[in-house]
């Protein structure tokens, strides 16, 4: 667990970029810090591996404070990505992945036969290995600094605006992959981002930070969504909040009604569209699993040409189906409660 | 010019070797020195101008009037070939220290801070990314400071040593162009086999800056 | 060795051989290199800059004119021509056209091709292109290779005397030939203030022509 303690960071000449900030980051999860620019986030994120030290307070790594810990040793022991990578321009991207094992005093060899498998973790062929970080795309920088910053295996990794050089569908590919990379190894994630939607999204717990460098709310992405502290934060999270919070609720719970006749389905059951009434078969659009969000069956029945989401169980069989007013009334019932 | 390089081959060889000692012993004792002044003028941000502008003021002074003035400074004889080297590895300091501090101030930021988020200490964090990252700039100054001792080591021959200089001065005392013709074309082909010396070793120490950038 | 020579108020007297009179001649040599140089190297410069063709050239001018020692090429000059201010110019001006043609090029060629490509969106001719948004953007590279070339000359201008001209040079020479170290004191000591003196000049020249614009980003 990462403490902050009460931190306050005045830069000389005067300007606070964190305010009397207390946060717990919870171990094995992703925390993200977010906030609009000079909002200190990115400094408190720093203050982590002592790369800026605080003013005052202190900041402590499963209860010990790092301030009397040797800074070249603290930091070998923590991963840290950075937007656009930074990575070596000298080296090829397999002595990239391998700095820091070399650093902590594993031998060239070893430290290399690690980093393949690294690689291939990120998603990297080992064609990769031999080039230079020029010859790279973003996306596979951006892998390669993810592949570096895991490579001595540190409980813990700091990312600071980590996708925020790539374009948007690049990003969704490492967000699904990061995703499921961290599922497995389970780090203690801190991450800045100045875009909500991706906090949301990545965050297990989600720090929202305000100019001045206050702490504006701590919570879970849902608590984010359905109960914002303050008119702030309302505002930063987005307009269409409460559609997003959907994303949040499975649809496991959801009343299904049965197959309409209209509905036209394969030899093994499968949906393939809708009879109209002209002759013409239109697509369903999509179907959803009970395992999926209320947000995907919303939308759905809202771009279905007959206002109806189809359910499949696991083999992709139609085994129901929820028109939009149920899904309404359900939605309405469900906030009364 | 063939007979004049055969009746006088003695003299013209040893000029040149004169020549290429007086050029390149400074160039390597310049880069030597160029090293650690650099470095501070980018470790100690404040020193950065100072440090160009004393490098500009040193490089302004002329080449003769250096050649003329270290024996009074140093007590070494006017003839000395030490005059030259002294004078000329100043030169080199003067326009390497800038180079050096700025091929270190030419590295990206976020690299260096990545590896010191790494946990690379100071000294290790130089001599592992940041030089061999600057290495290319450097490099290129390493190549105007040898090609530019090169064409300076004849303006000694108006002191009395200056390696192909010498053929210079004695071609104009005869009024006679072979020698300075000669004196020439050596020159030039040193400075230019120097240069390609160079360049050939940073093709070799710096493979990354030749990679095609794919942007796949 | 001392500086005598250089506070004895009779070589501050305007006749011939003082320092003044040298001073003059001096800078003669060294502004009519400069401007000799320019107009020869500029054209070509932005020419190689704004069309991309013969960078070869402009990359290798600058180490093969730095390659060429200057004494060799001014007693080449005078062994050919004879004695005069010609062969002295031209030794001299082939220093100066190295570094402004690579300047002039790199100027050109190291801008924001979005910023050209700007430039000939909004319907300017090439010409329009080249003088109303290349030259003065290039400005701050052009004016620093403009500068060396005259640091260059100022102190490479002293090897005319070798050739029995004038100029500095002549201090550091007849000074030498005579075992004077003052005087060739006096002379190193007025071409490294004449340099810098140059150079601050130039510097304000600079200020002077280059947009704010472009200094802000510096």
């Amino acid at each position: 667990m990462i403490t902050f303690d009460d931190v306050v960071k005045v830069y000389p000449g005067g300007s606070t970029a964190v305010d009397h900030v207390s946060l717990e980051l919870p171990t094995g999860k992703m925390t993200v810090l977010v906030g609009p620019s000079g909002c200190g986030k990115t400094t408190s994120l720093r203050m982590i591996n002592r790369m800026i030290s605080p003013t005052s307070g202190r900041v402590l790594i499963d209860g010990k404070d790092i301030a009397g810990q040797d800074e070249a040793l603290l930091r070998r022991g923590i991963g840290y990505v950075i937007q656009s990578a930074g990575l070596f321009p000298h080296r090829t991207v397999l002595d990239n992945v391998a700095t820091v094992p070399v650093l902590l005093g594993k031998t060239r060899r070893e430290a290399r036969t690690a980093a393949l498998s690294l690689l291939e973790r990120v998603g990297l062929s080992a064609e990769f290995a031999k080039r230079y970080p020029a010859q790279l795309s973003g996306g596979q920088q951006q892998r390669v600094g993810v592949a570096r910053a895991l490579a001595a295996d540190p409980p813990i990794m700091l990312m600071d605006e980590p996708f925020s050089a790539v374009d948007p569908v690049v990003r969704e590919g490492l967000h699904r992959e990061f995703l499921r990379l961290q599922q497995d190894l389970g780090k203690t994630i801190a991450m800045v981002t100045h875009d909500i939607d991706e906090a949301i999204k990545l965050g297990d717990v989600v720090a929202i930070f305000r100019q001045g460098g206050k702490l504006a709310q701590v919570g879970t992405p849902q608590e984010l969504l359905t109960a914002p502290a303050d008119e702030f934060v309302a505002e930063f999270v987005g307009r269409d909040r409460g559609i997003r919070s959907l994303s949040f609720d499975s649809a496991a719970a959801l009343p299904v009604a049965d197959l309409p006749g209209t509905l036209a389905l394969d030899e093994a059951g499968r949906p393939t569209g809708w009879l109209m009434e002209s002759g013409q078969v239109l697509p369903t659009g999509g179907t959803f699993t009970a395992a999926d969000s209320l947000r995907l069956v919303t939308d759905l029945a809202i771009s279905s040409p007959v206002g109806i989401a189809v359910r499949v169980n696991e083999e992709g069989k139609a085994d129901g189906v929820v028109r939009h007013h149920d899904l309404a009334d359900y939605l309405a019932a469900r906030r009364a409660s | 010019m063939i007979t004049y390089l055969s009746n006088n081959s003695e003299t013209v060889l040893a000029a040149l070797r004169q020549h290429i000692t007086l050029a390149l012993i400074p160039v390597l004792l310049g880069f030597l020195i160029a090293l650690p002044i650099g470095y501070l003028g980018v470790r100690f941000p404040w020193l950065y101008h100072p440090l160009i502008n004393v490098a500009g003021v040193l490089y302004s002074i002329p080449s003769l009037a250096l050649f003329v003035f270290l024996p009074v400074i140093l007590g070494t004889k006017i003839l000395s070939p030490l005059n030259i080297v002294v004078a000329l590895t100043i030169y080199t300091v003067a326009l390497m220290a800038r180079t050096v501090a700025d091929g270190l101030r030419s590295v990206d930021r976020l690299v260096t801070e990545s590896a010191t988020a790494m946990g690379y200490r100071r000294l290790r964090r130089l001599f592992d990314v940041e030089l061999p990252v600057a290495l290319p700039v450097i490099l290129a100054g390493l190549r105007v400071a040898t090609v530019s001792n090169i064409s300076l080591v004849s303006v000694g021959a108006l002191i009395g040593i200056g390696g192909l200089g010498q053929l210079f001065t004695r071609g104009f005392q005869l009024f006679y162009i072979e020698p300075i013709l000669v004196g020439i074309i050596l020159s030039v082909l040193l400075a230019g086999i120097a240069d390609l010396i160079i360049v050939l070793i940073q093709r070799a120490v710096t493979p990354w800056t030749r990679v095609q950038r794919s942007r796949a | 060795m001392n500086l005598d020579y250089l506070f004895d108020g009779a070589h501050w007297d305007f006749a011939s051989g003082s320092i003044p009179q040298l001073i003059v001649s001096h800078l003669w040599y060294v502004l009519l290199a400069l401007a000799l140089g320019t107009v020869i190297a500029l054209p070509v410069g932005l020419y190689i800059g704004h069309t991309g063709r013969g960078s070869f050239i402009a990359i290798n001018a600058g180490n093969a004119g730095r390659s060429l020692p200057t004494l060799g090429l001014l007693m080449l000059m005078v062994t050919l021509l004879g004695l005069g201010l010609l062969p002295v110019l031209i030794a001299l001006t082939v220093l100066v056209i190295p570094p402004i043609l690579t300047s002039a090029y790199a100027g050109l060629r190291t801008l924001d091709p979005g910023v050209v490509d700007a430039a000939r969106g909004v319907g300017m001719r090439p010409m329009q292109v080249l003088f109303r948004v290349e030259l003065p953007m290039a400005l701050p590279v052009l004016m620093s290779g403009f500068r060396s070339a005259a640091l260059q000359v100022v102190a490479t201008a002293t090897v005319a005397a070798a050739v029995g001209l004038g100029g500095l040079g002549r201090l550091l020479i007849d000074g030498l030939a005579v075992n004077d170290y003052s005087r060739v004191l006096a002379g190193a000591i007025v071409v490294a203030v004449l340099a810098v003196l140059l150079d601050l000049v130039l510097a304000f020249a600079q200020r002077w022509i280059v947009s704010p614009g472009l200094r802000a980003s510096k």
